[in-house]
């Protein structure tokens, strides 16, 4: 789960990492006060999950409180579109506006996990500011990597070694050790999977502090992580996301127009990218979720319903723990209440699917079946394109 | 001989007092697994259907000779039951258990490299050696006993893999399905290395997916070690970027964990990769041919 930018802020905050003093706001007329708090000189920042909003102008540096106004009357309210959120763009419901800090240097700072090791890993660069990931590619020796050995932990030692790596020294090396701990310290409290500092900067005034910040808890820590679960921006999902996590299904929307129900993750994958093979768009990606009951299967079937884009359905099933003549009456019981119209093709494989096909065969629905993947996936794109 | 599991294997269910652990736990015996025991803290002396229950998997071990668990502890408490089964000398864990915190996964892993316990999963629909034993959430029915090693980071592919494999006449030496978690405790290059060891494995399938780059790492492995033919499939060639697709571990970020990468990785290893994912069987067989072919030639 992601945070925004102001919520990892305050997360800092209350570590002992320095941050700009600041002002979440909501309105026009909140962000002009903000603004002349800050003597009318600041940055006004949208408040979106997903970065590049600085080449979008979605983090703008204003000089009095006019120009942060006519900042806001630009941003709020509307999706803000940039290299990471996709076409349609991520609405602005807050902005952050910000004293301007005089910058002498700007690093890079950040825990995450290495996959390949199985621990977390400390990365720092005296190259802030910048794409962390070009950086390790065109110059890998400004970028070091640390990796922890969780039974001896993130040590004073280490961070000192990372802090002659970024080339301070005297109080700074100090301050750098201690924001380092600290950056551990909030990352393990809170079962985050990243925290990143970029730029971390040193100030003119000859101090470390955070100029962005960025956040991401690990969603299957939300059980143990209260506070920061209801945190969540529900805004910064699509509609039908949020509510097919409510039932616990994985749905992503995507661009296309076919609606696609399956169960288990990978082979949910799999028949998206079987339907790209026989040239169809898929408009979702669902996995219902190998225990799924008939509630669960009923809701999904009414999301791939609700969402306007989708003209016909692909259910591919494979039935182990789900049976085929569960998933079947499910459809049937969803295709009735909701009154769809729209083609369906089913494909099951399992446990009990010969029973399932009688199912769906003997309830006067719109559905075809199919024995296999293959031809399951080429019956709906040829149903929907268009009559030669 | 197959890898792993085998008839001899002796299974304490960790949690067989919840309702997918009893269910589990009798279908496996169903199967013809020796379930010997169940561990669920403060219910020893119950038993579920005639298996004994206790409070540690130290009993377990010590009064039913239990040598591999089958977990089906709830995320809060899965990682401490795999520490448990790893102290009280359980030989091979296998966690189903889905949505364990990645910071009690770390840990878990760090702990486990000075233990000879094995690990697999955790978000694993666990093993098969089909006609001997099945350990997990497996549908038996799909399986036949056979010259084929599988090994996968899904369930349901998996199952579609096997249906596959086994409609063409290809059975299966033991499946492995080794978890979609981005840490798990059993990796690709751990499960090719015991087929490559195994007489009763011929060739091995590979089922892949976005995130990580495990498959690099094994497409570089298969290259220097592999004396079997391998063939595989990569699910996920139509995933957007960023967007996390079912399993905690399945995330394409910053440009890293692409299926296209995975694929191009394999095929410079030998691996045969099926296009889509309704030609495995297919891939299979062609993987099998050409190194059949191969070896008359030498």
């Amino acid at each position: 789960m992601k945070l925004h930018e102001y919520q990892a802020k305050e997360l800092f905050h209350r570590y002992g990492i320095a941050v700009p003093h600041s002002h979440l706001v909501r309105s026009i007329e909140e962000t002009g006060q903000a603004a002349d708090a800050l003597a009318g000189s600041c940055i006004v920042k949208a408040q979106i999950h997903a970065g590049g909003r600085g080449k979008v102008g979605g983090v703008v540096r204003v000089k009095t409180s006019r120009q942060a106004r006519d900042a806001a009357r630009r941003l709020l309210h509307r999706p803000l579109v940039t290299a990471q959120t996709g076409p349609h763009g991520l609405p602005v419901n807050s902005l952050l506006v910000e004293e301007i800090i005089p910058v002498a240097r700007e690093l890079y700072l950040s825990l995450t996990l290495d996959r390949s090791s199985g621990r977390y890993c400390l990365i720092a660069s005296a190259q802030g500011g910048v794409d962390i990931e070009q950086t390790a590619r065109n110059t890998p020796e400004r970028v070091s990597r640390l990796t922890i050995d969780p039974l001896i932990g993130l040590r004073a030692y280490h961070a000192r070694g990372v802090a002659r790596f970024l080339g301070l020294d005297g109080p700074l090396a100090k301050e750098a050790v201690e924001l380092i701990l600290a950056l551990n310290r909030c990352f393990l409290d809170r079962d985050a999977s990243l925290v990143e500092i970029n730029p971390l900067v040193v100030t003119e005034e000859g101090h470390l502090l955070a100029m962005d910040a960025k956040v991401s808890i690990d969603d299957s820590a939300l059980f143990r992580q209260k506070e920061v679960a209801d945190w969540r921006d529900e805004t910064q999902f699509d509609p039908l996301e949020v509510r097919a996590a409510r039932s616990d299904i994985a749905y992503i929307k995507m661009d296309g127009r076919i609606g696609c129900l399956v169960n288990g993750a990978g082979l949910a994958m799999a028949t998206l990218d079987m339907l790209s093979e026989c040239g169809g768009k898929p408009a979702n990606f669902l996995d219902v979720g190998g225990g799924a009951d008939q509630d669960k299967v009923v809701e999904a079937f009414r999301i791939l319903l609700e969402d306007p884009a989708v003209e016909g359905i692909l259910v591919n099933i494979f039935g182990g723990i789900m049976r085929c003549d569960l998933i079947a009456a499910s459809l049937i019981a969803a295709a009735k209440e909701v009154g769809c119209s729209l083609p369906i093709v089913v494909r099951m494989a399992g446990a009990r699917r010969k029973e399932g096909r009688q199912l769906l065969e003997q309830a006067e629905l719109n559905i075809v079946w199919q024995d296999k993947l293959a031809s399951a996936a080429a019956a709906i794109v040829r149903q929907l394109s268009p009559a030669p | 001989m197959a890898i792993l599991i085998d008839r001899h294997s002796r299974i304490v269910v960790q949690g067989l007092t919840g309702s997918s652990g009893r269910r589990h736990g009798l279908l496996c015996r169903d199967y013809g697994s020796q379930v010997v025991a169940g561990v669920t803290p403060g219910k020893g002396g119950m038993n579920i259907d005639g298996i004994p229950v206790f409070d540690t998997v130290a009993e377990a071990v010590e009064l039913c000779q239990a040598d591999v668990s089958m977990i089906f502890v709830p995320p809060p408490a899965a990682a401490e039951a795999i520490l448990e089964a790893g102290d009280a000398g359980i030989r091979l864990a296998v966690c189903i258990t889905e949505g364990i915190p990645v910071q009690d996964m770390v840990l878990v892993n760090r702990a486990l490299g000075d233990r000879s316990m094995r690990l697999i999963g955790p978000n694993c629909p666990g093993l098969i050696t089909p006609g001997q034993c099945k350990v997990g959430i497996l549908p038996s029915d799909i399986h036949r006993p056979g010259p084929i090693g599988v090994v996968s980071r899904s369930g349901t592919l998996t199952y579609e893999a096997v249906q596959q494999l086994s409609n063409a006449g290809l059975g299966q030496s033991t499946c492995v399905g080794i978890g979609g978690d981005p840490i798990i405790g059993t990796s690709f290059i751990d499960v090719l290395a015991m087929f490559n060891d195994d007489a009763d494995t011929e060739g091995v399938f590979l089922i892949g997916e976005i995130g990580g780059a495990a498959e690099e790492e094994a497409a570089i492995w298969i290259r220097q070690n592999m004396r079997k033919p391998v063939a595989g499939y990569i699910a996920g060639v139509t995933a957007p970027p960023g967007k996390r697709m079912g399993h905690a571990g399945a995330i394409v970020s910053g440009g890293s964990g692409r299926a296209a990468d995975k694929i191009a990785a394999l095929r410079n290893s030998g691996v045969e990769v099926a296009e889509n994912p309704a030609l495995m069987a297919e891939v299979m067989q062609k993987a099998l041919r050409s190194a059949d072919i191969a070896g008359h030639d030498s």
